[in-house]
């Protein structure tokens, strides 16, 4: 099983970017959960969604607690909570932001930490800082856990085409954008 | 049709497919995006033929589902916690009438403190109410449970509430089976009522009934209500043969055989515990799990025989009564009459607080050597709660 917690604030899409990933495993024939963490949302407060990706079925309840990846998609949630909580020692995070590890201030990187500056890439593909598709795109070429594939299909049945497209074309670009960046082996 | 889907989604789309006539909606968390569901498939015409109702208030809500249901209509609502309270003199009308309302009730703790988050404190407060409840384990049986429960409610003219988790199952977006339109059809036949309201064919229902008659009433409800503990396993085993699942009845066991600890559960929380229960029969602990999907009527004998070979039952429960401790284990008691069973309580989850794997693990390990107390209260700040209780009593 692959778990994923996804950190952003309320408005970013945070739960959607959790049911995309869960449609994309699901579009791949795999069993898949994703589920927010039931607060009480208000536009901007931090919000935390899961998604649990496994090959049979799912039955556990519980909040992922040790994540394998972690999906920040707001860089300024960094100062307020301690978005790495649990992260596994392999795990894989993957930030929204313009300024790279070394900058942001996180010592322990590795080759599996990645930022991606996903609001600009939406800005140019979207129009909007909405940073989901980029990040869902970075994050299928970052741990290859989906594919690029499986992603634009899962973007092609939450929306309706036209903002599929714009999505599919900003998840595409940041899937090579990732690729390129990442080592095979990482 | 196979999709990955809101639990509120599966669950608005299965309850349209049951071809509902009126819908009484008002919103509360976490129930909501069930009847906005509902709302958008009458706005956009699929769903013909049934009108919704958007209703001042809870007490409206089921009072119009009486109205409805009483004039031959199939009808629908769905609330949670303080929603179901606020409804609750119509609650006990609509069993007492004999009406086949079928209600959602998106398992939620009631206050105060205001919580808007998980437990199952609201319908367990209406336990007594002489509706029929079932609770669903997963989106899959809350969606399969919602086609049966009309089908039960009207082959015995008694409301039935079907309970899903709040958040846990309502707001979880993962694979459903949504039943098809031709299963359901197939299924279930249109509604037939027992009594019609008919202005052209004046009939009286719920007139006053004094002490020489009443005592009959609720003893006859009591039995009808009782009759649903055959017709529950006759309407799963139905359901099976037309839709090729296995979806409600009275209770469901998990790696029962052998097993000297048997934990007793309802809802959502079976799957977390039988992914535990999972990894300490790999540690060859004889340990099994029972599930309890009907608990009004309460399955008694049901839960009986599943319990015959067992040393040690623990009924983990997501609601008390304040004053004494367990509801669901009280009931499971009337099972164990004259055996010499012990039973454990663990009260957890209230409130919303998650239920883990490894709380779980920590509390059984102890269980299954009897090194629990009779009631626990799962991860309970006991430091916490104790210097509370001494500032405010001293």
């Amino acid at each position: 099983m692959f778990q994923v917690r996804i950190h952003g604030r309320g408005g970013q899409g945070v739960v959607t970017a959790a049911e995309l990933l869960a449609q994309s495993a699901f579009d791949e024939k795999r069993f898949a959960q994703a589920f927010p963490s039931f607060g009480s949302e208000r536009t901007g407060a931090p919000v935390v969604a899961f998604c649990r990706i496994a090959d049979s079925e799912i039955r556990v309840r519980e909040p992922i607690m040790f994540p394998d990846a972690i999906i920040i998609q707001d860089s300024t949630l960094l100062k307020q909570i301690d978005v790495f909580a649990g992260l596994k020692n392999d795990g894989y995070a993957l930030i929204n932001s313009t300024r790279t590890f070394e900058q942001l201030g996180i010592a322990d990187n590795n080759a599996r930490f990645i930022t991606v500056p996903a609001t600009a890439m939406a800005m140019v593909h979207l129009g909007r800082p909405v940073p989901n598709a980029v990040l869902l795109g970075a994050f299928a070429a970052l741990t290859k856990v989906i594919s690029l594939h499986s992603v634009t299909d899962a973007i092609n049945v939450k929306f309706k085409p036209k903002i599929a497209a714009s999505n599919c074309a900003a998840a595409t670009a940041a899937y090579e954008y990732v690729f390129a960046m990442v080592p095979a082996d990482a | 049709m196979l999709r990955q889907v809101e639990g509120s989604k599966a669950v608005a789309d299965t309850v349209a497919a049951c071809r509902p006539q009126v819908i009484c909606a008002y919103p509360i968390s976490p129930q909501t995006h069930i009847v906005e569901g509902l709302s958008q498939l009458v706005k956009n015409g699929s769903l013909e033929g049934c009108e919704f109702i958007n209703v001042e208030s809870e007490f409206a809500a089921m009072s119009v589902a009486i109205g409805a249901s009483a004039t031959g209509a199939r009808t629908y609502t769905a609330t949670a916690s303080q929603g179901l309270l606020y409804m609750v003199e119509a609650v006990y009308n609509a069993s007492g009438l004999g009406l086949p309302i079928v209600m959602t009730v998106a398992n939620r703790a009631i206050g105060a403190p205001i919580n808007i988050w998980n437990d199952h404190s609201d319908s367990m407060s209406q336990r007594d109410s002489g509706w029929i409840q079932l609770y669903a384990e997963t989106n899959q049986e809350a969606a399969d449970l919602h086609v049966q429960a009309f089908k039960i409610a009207e082959d015995l003219s008694l409301p039935v509430m079907v309970c899903m988790d709040g958040f846990i199952l309502t707001h979880a977006y993962e694979r459903v089976d949504v039943p098809e339109q031709t299963q359901i059809d197939k299924f279930l036949p249109p509604f037939v009522p027992r009594q019609v309201l008919d202005p052209s064919n004046p009939v009286s229902i719920g007139a006053m009934v004094g002490p020489e008659a009443f005592t009959e009433v609720k003893y006859m409800a009591h039995m009808k209500n009782q009759l649903a503990l055959e017709i529950i396993p006759k309407v799963a085993k139905d359901f099976q043969e037309i839709f090729g699942r296995s979806s409600g009845g009275l209770v469901r066991g998990y790696k029962l055989d052998g097993a000297d600890t048997v934990v007793i559960a309802l809802g959502s929380i079976l799957g977390t515990i039988k992914d535990v229960v999972d990894e300490m029969v790999a540690a060859d602990i004889a340990i099994g799990v029972l599930g309890i999907i009907a608990f009004r009527p309460f399955p008694t004998e049901a839960v009986r025989a599943a319990l015959s070979k067992a040393k040690r039952v623990i009924v983990l429960e997501k609601a008390f009564q304040i004053g004494i401790g367990g509801i669901v284990i009280e009931n499971v008691r009337t099972s164990l009459r004259g055996s010499s069973i012990k039973d454990y309580t663990v009260i957890a989850g209230l409130g919303g607080r998650p239920i883990t794997k490894d709380s779980l693990r920590r509390y059984l390990d102890s269980a299954i050597v009897d090194g629990v107390e009779d009631l626990t209260f799962l991860d309970l700040d006991q430091e916490l709660a104790d210097s509370e209780i001494l500032r405010e009593v001293w």
